[in-house]
């Protein structure tokens, strides 16, 4: 307590703070495990990926079956973010604006894909639509092919991303209150009318932040694809499959091209969920502050 | 318009929030709802703007039927207790939103909607601010810009819900005597919720006084205060003496009607 009396050039020490070699040490074992845990694979995949030169690495990209595995990978992940970006909105509609029955039993089937072993879901399809049941035996004897076809790696991403967009939207709808569209509605707006320009705008960046985490997870799923896929090469191996496969034929090169592909999409994803925290920072936070 | 609402009743599960209620509003008139929370004020204002489903009764808007009539086909102008103003929307696009939203062969042209709105800008003395944002404005502005918003459709009648209770004293009661103003010049017929005795009292032609989704009384401020209906309007009219003596009703009634006797 007399430090407090005594006058001197040195500067009070926060009441708040650590001591200097406690900070010290969890600053470095923070960092330490950084380095570890994400800095070091992310080299290692780029190390390797470029370990015979440039030439090889562009040879394993442009690989004809490198590149159906790109453009089946980025027509999965387009069409799943499509309709889960319209379940999503809708769901969260549902959910934070009104109030009925079973509405924490919906909330909880929201989530259920981020509880549920994503081969479990790809099981589930194969349990569905497979050739050995009646409904799959019917599908295909009418020329429609689910399970080991395009059809069964959608629905299965589909399945394992659908909470992401609706998960993003419902704290901000919730937090946000009706209010505004029923001030819309009273100005006369149809329903149509107040979603376009008084809903969507206030949940835009929340969406948006949605999309993008939807967008990296269906294009980096392997679990839930790897079971349905049948991972015929050049017509159903999207690029997580393609790089197992590539692995498993020692083909260490090609994989590590294909994964560092992979690798970059996820840093663009993060460097523009960066941009939209740094730039739209208080929608974000209200919609991170209600879970 | 004059405004006829008969038996009108709504529930919430076992509890009533409007117990048939009857009332008359004449046309061009100010009429202020006052009750506790939970007396069901919020509730009839919300049901005569069409925005709360209601369980029996009728609500008449001159001759025509409102109860059947979609919250857009009714033509009231709302004004949220915490004015629900379109955040990502200048002050101009908030004011004419409703004119914008009108289907193409009832809406005005581009400069006729744009000149509606700066007239009702300089109407509720906000002129030159039409470029601004919700969110740089006061909250006396804001909720100005809601009743602008609100009176540019021309509604039928004027719906306000506690339109006073976000705002600072002093703010309060400026807008209360703005509001007086502006109500005498544009001739709306209007509604206000409010709990507070004095602003219901010193604002409004006729207090309607609710308690546990009831009308216990309605009548001019001076009735209200002199000739107590129930023994609960008399408690909570009376309440201002708790309060302080600024708020009793004698106070009150002495701003309301300088004639009144202090006997």
């Amino acid at each position: 307590m007399h430090g407090a009396v005594c006058v001197n050039a040195r500067a009070y020490r926060s009441v708040t703070t650590e001591s200097t070699f406690v900070r010290r040490l969890l600053i470095g074992f923070a960092g330490a495990f950084l380095i570890v845990f994400l800095l070091l694979p992310l080299i290692v995949v780029f190390a390797q990926a470029f370990a015979r030169g440039i030439g090889a690495y562009l040879a394993a990209l442009t690989d004809a079956d490198s590149i159906a595995a790109i453009v089946l990978t980025l027509k999965v992940a387009a069409i799943a973010v499509l309709l889960n970006t319209a379940f999503g909105v809708a769901a969260a509609w549902v959910v934070a604006k009104f109030e009925f029955r079973g509405k924490n039993v919906l909330i909880s089937l929201i989530d259920l894909p981020f509880s549920v072993s994503p081969v479990i879901s790809g099981m589930v399809f194969v349990l569905i639509f497979g050739a050995q049941t009646w409904l799959g035996g019917w599908l295909i004897d009418h020329g429609v092919r689910i399970v080991f076809a395009q059809t069964g790696l959608i629905l299965a991403t589909v399945f394992v991303t659908f909470p992401f967009v609706a998960r993003e939207l419902i704290p901000l709808m919730q937090a946000q209150g009706s209010d505004e569209e029923y001030a819309a509605l009273s100005l006369g707006a149809s329903g149509w009318q107040t979603f376009w320009h008084v809903t969507l705008p206030n949940i835009r960046w929340g969406l948006l932040y949605g999309i993008l985490l939807c967008n990296a997870r269906a294009m980096g799923e392997f679990g839930a694809v790897s079971v349905v896929s049948g991972k015929i090469r050049g017509a159903s191996n999207t690029l997580p499959l393609h790089v197992e496969a590539l692995y498993e034929d020692n083909m260490m090169v090609a994989a590590f091209a294909v994964a560092s592909l992979l690798a970059l999409l996820s840093l663009l994803t993060l460097a523009m969920k960066a941009f939209l925290e740094w730039r739209h920072g208080d929608e974000i936070a209200a919609l991170q502050g209600g879970r | 318009m004059d405004i006829r609402i008969r038996k009108l009743s709504k529930r919430y599960g076992s509890v009533n929030a409007l117990n048939a209620i009857d009332l008359d509003i004449a046309s061009g008139e100010l009429l202020a709802l006052l009750g506790p929370s939970g007396s069901g004020k919020t509730t009839l204002l919300r049901a005569i703007a069409g925005l709360e489903p209601i369980d029996g009764g009728r609500i008449l808007f001159g001759d025509i039927d409102a109860t059947e009539l979609s919250v857009q086909e009714r033509r009231v102008g709302f004004v949220f207790q915490h004015y629900a103003l379109f955040k990502h929307m200048s002050v101009l696009d908030n004011i004419t939103f409703g004119l914008r939203v009108r289907k193409r062969k009832f809406r005005p042209a581009r400069e006729e909607i744009r000149r509606r709105g700066e007239e009702l800008l300089k109407l509720v003395q906000l002129g030159g601010l039409e470029a601004r944002y919700p969110n740089q404005l006061s909250g006396g502005q804001r909720q100005r810009v809601a009743l602008a918003r609100a009176l540019a459709i021309e509604p039928r009648v004027l719906l306000l819900d506690e339109p006073f209770g976000a705002l600072d004293a002093k703010v309060r009661k400026d807008l209360r005597v703005w509001l007086r103003q502006l109500h005498d010049d544009t001739g709306y017929t209007t509604i206000f919720v409010t709990h507070d005795q004095e602003e219901a009292l010193e604002l409004a032609d006729r207090v309607v006084v609710l308690n546990a989704g009831s009308i216990e009384q309605v009548d001019v401020p001076e009735a209200i205060v002199r000739r107590p209906a129930t023994r609960f309007v008399a408690e909570f009219i009376g309440q201002g003496v708790v309060d302080g003596a600024d708020r009793s009703p004698r106070s009150v009634l002495a701003r309301v009607s300088p004639c009144v006797r202090t006997g």
